[in-house]
This record gives C-alpha cells, sequence and structure tokens, in this order.
C-alpha cells in the first residue's frame, strides 16, 4: 500500500479527478494548500504597498492505494496536472503502515480497494 | 420635447427628488458589480467589479464630452446635435419639457448610460482584457446607448413615430441585452466554458446586489418623469409590485424544475421584474404592472435555460434578464397601456391597436440596432488590439493577471518589497526563460 500525494495547480484540478476517474481510482482526499515551488514570483499592489507574493495557491491530492494502483494513480496526477510551465507541482509516493475502513472495520488493501 | 418658454420654470419639489433619484441610479453600478462578481469565480472577483467601477468613469467622460448632446440637442430623427457638447448651454436653467434645472437633467441621464454600459461587461467576464475591454465601452456608450437614448427618449424616430418608454426599455434593457448577445459571440466562450462546471463564488453578493439594484431602481423609474407628479408615483409604486410578482413566479417555475426555489434564481427575478416594469412603469395600471411581473418570469427563465444549453458562453445572462425581460415590457404597453392611469395613450386592450404597432417596431428596431453596431464595433476593436489574453492567463485568474491584486489575499507568503524593486517579469505566469 502507498499514499499517493500529488500538488497540482487549482486550475487542473478537474483534468486531474477526470484522469483519475477514468484510471478508476477512487477514494480521494483534497485539500486547499499554498506553497512554492520553483515558480517566478509575482507581485501585487495594494494602496501603494508592494508584495512580491511568494507562495501560490495549490490543491493537494491524497489518495492511499494499493499496489497495483501505484503506478496508474502517478500517471493520472502528472498528466492531469501537467502545463510544461514551472510550477506544475509535485507527486510523492509514500508507504503506509496501516488503513482502517472506519464503517467497518476492515483493514489494508480491502480497506483501500473501493466497494461496489 | 415641448418647449413651455417662460411658463417652464424649475420647481424646487421636482429638483430636490431628481437630485435624490439621480444619486440611487448612480449606487445601481456598485450594486450591479456586487451582483456579477458574485456570480463568477473567485479569481476574477475584482475584474469583474471593475470592469462596472470603470464604465463609471469611461461613461460619464464620453456622456459630458459628446454622448449627451447626441442623444438630446435636438429631436431629429436618427441623431442629435452637437449644442451640448461639454455641456455647452447646459446650466441652471429648466430642461425644456421639464421643471428641473438642466444640469440635474443631464446628471440623472448619464447615470442610466453608466449603468448601460456597465451591464454589458456582464456578457463577457472572466476573459475579455480590461484594456480592450475600457476602449470598447467608451465607443459603445456613445456608438450605441447615445443613438438608442435619442431614439426612445431624445425625440428620435421612435419617439416621434409613438413609442411609449417610461424608463428606458429601448436604450437600457434592449440596448445592453443584445449588446451582450453579439459581445459574447465575438468574443467567444470562456476556455472552460461546457468543460467544467463554471459557478457563482458568492450567493450572498448575488442577493445584496439584487437587493441594492432595485432599491436604485426607484429612483431609476420613480425618477424617469423627472418630477413628482402622477406618472412618477405610478413607477415608483409599480417598481415595487412587478418584481414581487416576477419573484413569486420565479420560485415557482424554480419549484418545478427542479424542486428547490434556488436564491441566485431569485435574485435574477428581482432584476427581470424590474427591467420588465421599467419602459411601462408610467403607463400601466398598478394590477397590470403585477400582470406584467408574473408574465415576464416565462420568456426570460425560458431563454435562460435555454442559453445554458448552447455554446453561446453569455456568462452573466443579460440576453435573458434585460434583452428579453425589457422587450416583453415594451411589448406590454402595446396592449395595457391606459389613458386613465397615464393620460397620455391606450394600447389595444383599450381601444387603440396602434399603439401596439409603436411598441413592436421599437421591439425590432433597438435590438437589431444594438447588436449590429456591437458586433461591428468588437470585431474593429478585435483586429486592433487582441480581446482575450491567452488561456494561461485566463487558468490563473484576470484580477491577477489585470489587476496585480486578489479579492480574497490571505497575506500569507507576501513579501514586502521597495518602490524601486522591478520585478523580472511583469507577471511571471505564462512567459519565462
Amino acid at each position: 500500500m502507498k499514499l499517493v500525494i500529488g500538488i497540482v495547480r487549482p486550475e487542473k484540478v478537474n483534468d486531474v479527478l477526470e484522469a483519475l476517474y477514468r484510471a478508476e481510482v477512487r477514494g480521494i482526499t483534497l485539500s486547499r494548500v499554498q506553497g512554492h515551488g520553483g515558480e517566478l514570483d509575482h507581485v501585487e499592489n495594494y494602496r501603494g504597498t508592494r508584495v512580491q507574493m511568494g507562495l501560490s495557491e495549490k490543491v493537494r491530492f491524497e489518495i492511499a492505494v494499493s499496489e497495483e494502483f501505484v503506478a496508474p494513480t502517478v500517471d493520472a496526477l502528472c498528466e492531469g496536472g501537467q502545463t510544461g510551465e514551472l510550477g506544475d507541482g509535485k507527486v510523492f509516493v509514500v508507504p503506509l503502515e496501516r488503513v482502517i475502513r472506519i464503517r467497518t472495520g476492515e483493514t489494508d488493501n480491502v480497506a483501500v480497494t473501493p466497494t461496489t | 420635447m415641448t418647449i413651455l418658454g417662460a411658463a417652464n420654470a424649475v420647481d424646487t419639489g421636482d429638483t430636490a427628488w431628481m437630485l435624490v433619484a439621480t444619486a440611487m441610479v448612480l449606487l445601481m453600478t456598485p450594486a450591479l458589480g456586487l451582483f456579477y462578481a458574485g456570480l463568477v469565480r473567485s479569481k476574477n472577483t475584482l475584474n469583474t467589479f471593475m470592469m462596472c467601477i470603470a464604465a463609471i468613469s469611461v461613461a460619464v467622460v464620453t456622456w459630458a464630452v459628446v454622448g449627451y448632446s447626441l442623444a438630446f440637442d435636438g429631436t431629429a430623427k436618427i441623431i442629435g446635435g452637437l449644442d451640448h457638447v461639454l455641456l455647452n448651454g447646459v446650466g441652471f436653467e429648466p430642461r425644456d419639457g421639464t421643471t428641473i434645472p438642466h444640469l440635474v437633467f443631464f446628471a440623472f441621464q448619464a447615470t442610466f448610460c453608466i449603468i448601460t454600459t456597465a451591464l454589458v461587461s456582464g456578457a463577457v467576464v472572466e476573459r475579455m482584457r480590461f484594456g480592450p475591454f475600457l476602449v470598447f465601452s467608451a465607443l459603445w456608450s456613445v456608438l450605441v446607448y447615445a443613438v438608442l437614448a435619442h431614439w426612445a427618449f431624445g425625440g428620435g424616430w421612435l419617439a416621434a413615430q409613438g413609442t411609449l418608454d417610461f424608463a428606458g426599455g429601448v436604450p437600457v434593457e434592449m440596448g445592453s441585452g443584445f449588446s451582450a448577445l453579439a459581445a459574447a459571440l465575438v468574443v467567444g466562450a470562456r476556455k472552460d466554458y461546457g468543460r467544467q462546471a463554471l459557478l457563482p463564488h458568492n450567493a450572498m453578493f448575488v442577493l445584496l446586489g439584487a437587493g441594492l439594484l432595485w432599491f436604485g431602481w426607484f429612483g431609476f423609474n420613480g425618477g424617469s418623469g423627472f418630477n413628482t407628479g402622477n406618472n412618477s408615483v405610478l413607477a415608483f409604486t409599480n417598481t415595487l409590485l412587478t418584481p414581487s410578482c416576477t419573484l413569486a413566479v420565479w420560485a415557482i417555475l424554480d419549484a418545478i424544475r427542479g424542486r428547490q426555489v434556488t436564491a441566485v434564481g431569485a435574485a435574477t427575478a428581482i432584476i427581470v421584474g424590474c427591467v420588465a416594469i421599467t419602459p411601462a412603469g408610467g403607463f400601466i395600471s398598478p394590477a397590470w404592472a403585477m400582470v406584467l411581473g408574473a408574465l415576464a418570469a416565462v420568456p426570460s427563465y425560458g431563454v435562460l435555460v435555454w442559453r445554458t444549453r448552447t455554446r453561446i458562453d453569455e456568462t452573466l445572462d443579460v440576453l435573458a434578464a434585460h434583452g428579453i425581460a425589457g422587450f416583453t415590457g415594451i411589448v406590454f404597453i402595446g396592449f395595457f397601456a391606459e389613458m386613465q392611469w397615464n393620460g397620455i395613450a391606450d394600447g389595444l386592450f383599450y381601444g387603440d391597436a396602434g399603439q401596439l404597432g409603436s411598441q413592436l417596431v421599437a421591439g425590432v428596431a433597438a435590438p437589431v440596432y444594438a447588436f449590429a453596431v456591437t458586433y461591428g464595433l468588437l470585431r474593429l476593436i478585435g483586429a486592433v488590439m487582441p480581446l482575450r489574453g491567452p488561456d494561461d492567463h485566463e487558468a490563473v485568474g484576470m484580477d491577477i493577471i489585470h489587476h496585480g491584486e486578489e479579492a480574497y489575499a490571505t497575506g500569507e507568503g507576501a513579501l514586502l518589497i521597495g518602490a524601486d524593486y522591478t520585478p523580472p517579469e511583469k507577471v511571471a505566469v505564462g512567459d519565462r526563460t
């Protein structure tokens, strides 16, 4: 089991969700985050106060998957999130120790496999 | 416009009301900004609002320089003269045919030009570049608004052939609505239109904006008699009655179609009702005004539902809310105008079929003129400067790209920089080495 974490541009979220749906990956958590990758900062002005915005809006996907779903999930995140410009984000794959489905108490691989 | 000569003196009561009414109509433009800003995505909030704020500046300048003169100098058929350019001859003496100072008449009419210019922006928000929009609104306020205002208000050919338009069904409502359709067609759909759900980011703004618009509309309709006489009082009260009935019918239509009564729908209904009574305000009885409100909901609701199924990204439905409801109001006068209430003319229902003909002429001429001129004008501007930016600008949002601000900036990660700082690129998005 792995936890796949993908950090992408907010405007690419729909594309990523579409790609994940096509790859039949279910069970997704996402949150709005702020981050800084390699992209250039932009400058904003408020009544004479000039600020350099060092953090950009990003969206963080967290997807726990069984081993055979790791590659499709990563591919979907990359395919859906890519624009080719700096600031497209990152995908992190992290080992998972335990997973429990709260509703049933099922654990591990059973818990990350969608119920149909 | 009849010239009353020496008998025509300034009336203090009328003037006091018109001063207030002018300020109320001006408030409608920021209210429209709030209404529109709530309907777009959060990344385009400021740009959408700014199109309305910018319209105040642009339209007042063009109106003072030439627009007012073209609309209200003389009673030529097609277009007015140039004698009032830069407020020449506009002073404290009463405006011909009214009992208010010419200056107040000018200011009141200016606020109409402003709101109408701002209305058109609803068709192109979330993708049109700010610069070309400013150029467009300056030219539009003269070439479309001032001309239609002359036809309907200034003694032009529509007024001369008997079209009744109390507060602007022709120049304001049909003028903006059918121009919006043309603008949406020329500028084209947003890149995500039809691919993603593009939802209103703050329905509270939409409701508050609609409420403030309704408030301002009492000045808009109630002031369009330029006095405190019977027609003005009738228009004022009808502005209460009509939108209330539209709200009720809209809620029923919502409930039938989706089993729920929506808040954004209610806000839209308020606008549709106010628009429908705009041309008819001082001409129909209160009872018929209520019928008009109920009736007006149906075609606008229909066009709104139909439009979202098409590829036409007329984003904030100016056509449905203003063009169609304005048409409904203009035609309704032809049936139910009542001499007993307005002292001017009867409609078909009260024995004068000719009035319906006069109304239908306006119902065809105004949309055709507004659509054609707006279409040509935007094509022309588009040939000189790009109307919209690249897709990645649209993805980031108009606020950061065109204004260097965010509506909901948190301040996190923002570093203060000195005035001497020059950024490596103006905006880092899109082009880099």
